[in-house]
């Protein structure tokens, strides 16, 4: 998997709305020479592979973590309102006009509407609520973010201002430069970094709370743990890139298997295989002919909803 | 007394909401010893245990593990010796039974440690003895009731605990697997081990228990060897039952009388 990554992360810098030597550019680089191709690959090739890479590994690394905790296979990044909050946050900063006149705003805004949403999910919640509370919750927090969102919308003082968030809430990261990889990068770090040692819990989890107390796991830090990790690594990351969905979702679905259905080690492949999906899903939307850009959050929902689908109608197939 | 027990319960009360579900009950296990805990349905017992392995905190009283209060001994080190067989137990993953029981090895490894042959060896063996070591590759959903239960005990000795709290650890099992379940338990005891059993079966319980405990709404009614806890008037008052035994002590109207032919 990780030769697979690291090809497509190579053939993520051959693809265009235009071919250019990639080679040649490199080499101009290497060789601190200003010519416009060398440019292309630094100021739009590559800071587009680097965030899907590391967006998708987010997300991917994110879902994995997340049905492992709550032991659900439905539950993805977004349900303890990770992206919800992080896409209002965003939305607050393009309605105000602060997103246009100052460019860490938009990011910041993602961050602490991630952050935010979680810790509202965390007290609705209550320190040691069960899975389907947590959910519940999840699902009240998210819908109140998304009618807030709406609620901008509506009173959004300009027609440019509702373009900028919907355009936003679609997701893409075509137009993305270096310092927004840079931006998104500490947050996605230190998510992972939470979530790396937490393998052995979420293996502990397998036959349910009780059993991984007995086995030593202090379920109410793993779950802070989790969460804080999740709101820090997706919000960074979706503030980025807008919304993409589906991908945490799908991910460890398709690779369960492969580790024999193990929580733990689901986490580094499902890491790999996001980042995959979301490689392979935006050098997809740019062989589209130009001047028909699909954004690539667009792209993954339209693959992802009916795969989705497919794995439900198999795992029932799978249980009778 | 109190100085030998492996585990006490030292007048603990649990109550949920208004609702008293244990009130100052007191417990001790002793080195070698199975105690069972007996008694009605929803006098306590499952609580109780739950208390003793730490998943319940006592509303008050406390918990003794090797004479150290059980709250102040570290979560991983606390399950290195006390092995927990829960009622049922679901798996949420359909993953094999060999790592299920494998699960069981999690509170000897660091957050970042592999499993080292010895750990592979002990559960290996693990199967081994449970006999299910034709079973390891099947997922864990897909097996029946009694199978999982063995697969479980299995989880619990995997864990080489110096102590294994089991809850009705019989009740999905047929004849000849609840015998080897209890052989199993008892040779715990008898490595220098111990075990508390929640058991519904008097018979098992007066066979195979050193001790009983019979608990009736959340309070201790009789504790003691089989033969002076298994009396007529306890019966009756815990279980409003009266036994037929003519001719014969209560007691022998309790015994076991069929025992295994060979290996199943």
């Amino acid at each position: 998997m990780s030769i697979l990554l690291l090809l497509l992360f190579c053939a993520s810098l051959f693809f265009g709305s235009r071919p250019i030597p990639v080679l040649q550019a490199a080499l101009d680089v290497a060789r601190r020479a200003d010519t416009v191709v060398a440019l292309i690959l630094t100021e739009v090739r590559l800071p587009r592979a680097l965030i899907a890479l590391f967006a998708g590994a987010t997300l991917g690394l994110c879902g994995a973590a997340m049905q492992g905790l709550l032991r659900n296979p439905l539950a993805s990044p977004g349900l303890v309102g990770s992206a919800s909050g992080a896409a209002l946050g965003a939305a607050v900063m393009l309605y105000s006009g602060l997103a246009a006149s100052f460019w860490l705003a938009l990011p910041a805004g993602g961050v602490a509407g991630a952050l935010s949403a979680t810790l509202l999910v965390y007290l609705l919640a209550g320190r040691s609520a069960g899975t389907a509370t947590l959910i519940l919750a999840g699902v009240a927090v998210n819908s109140l973010a998304l009618s807030l969102i709406s609620l901008l919308i509506n009173l959004a003082p300009s027609p440019y201002a509702v373009r900028e968030i919907v355009l936003w809430m679609l997701g893409s990261i075509a137009n993305n430069s270096l310092d927004d990889f840079w931006l998104m990068l500490p947050g996605t770090l230190l998510g992972w970094l939470l979530l790396a040692g937490s393998g052995r819990s979420l293996d502990a989890l397998t036959l349910g709370e009780e059993s991984a107390r007995t086995l030593g796991v202090a379920i109410d830090r793993l779950r802070w743990r989790v969460f804080a990790a999740v709101a820090l690594a997706v919000g960074s990351a979706v503030s980025v890139t807008g919304a993409i969905g589906f991908i945490g979702l799908v991910t460890p679905h398709l690779l369960r298997p492969l580790v024999g259905h193990q929580p733990g080690k689901l986490l580094t492949v499902s890491a790999l295989g996001g980042a995959i999906l979301l490689l392979c899903a935006d050098i997809a939307v740019r062989l589209f002919p130009a001047g028909t850009e699909i954004k690539v959050g667009v792209l993954t929902s339209l693959i992802g909803a009916p795969f989705f689908l497919y794995l439900i109608m198999k795992s029932r197939r799978w249980q009778t | 007394m109190a100085d030998l027990s492996l585990l006490a319960a030292d007048r603990v009360s649990l109550r949920l909401g208004d609702r008293t579900i244990l009130s100052s009950l007191s417990l001790e296990l002793h080195a070698g010893e199975m105690l069972g805990l007996i008694g009605p349905n929803g006098a306590g017992k499952s609580s109780l245990l739950k208390i003793l392995t730490g998943i319940h905190n006592p509303s008050s009283g406390q918990v003794t593990l090797h004479g150290s209060p059980l709250q102040q001994i570290d979560d991983r080190q606390r399950a290195r010796q006390l092995g927990y067989l829960a009622q049922a137990g679901t798996a949420h993953w359909p993953i094999s039974v060999e790592r299920v029981v494998a699960l069981g090895r999690i509170p000897h490894l660091g957050n970042w440690q592999q499993a080292t042959p010895a750990d592979r060896a002990i559960v290996a063996e693990t199967l081994r003895q449970t006999g299910l070591a034709e079973l390891a590759a099947r997922p864990f959903p897909t097996l029946s009731g009694g199978e999982k239960a063995r697969v479980l005990l299995a989880r619990a000795l995997a864990v080489q605990p110096t102590i294994i709290l089991a809850d009705e650890p019989v009740a999905a099992l047929d004849l000849s697997h609840q015998l080897e379940v209890m052989e199993l338990l008892r040779a715990q005891c008898d490595n220098g081990g111990a075990v508390v059993v929640v058991l519904h079966d008097l018979r098992l319980a007066v066979h195979y228990c050193d001790r009983l405990q019979l608990l009736l709404a959340g309070e201790t009614l009789a504790v003691g060897d089989p033969g002076s806890v298994i009396n007529d008037e306890n019966l009756q008052r815990a279980f409003s039952v009266r036994v037929r035994h003519s001719g014969q002590s209560l007691l022998d109207a309790f015994a076991l009388s069929w025992t295994r032919s060979g290996q199943s």
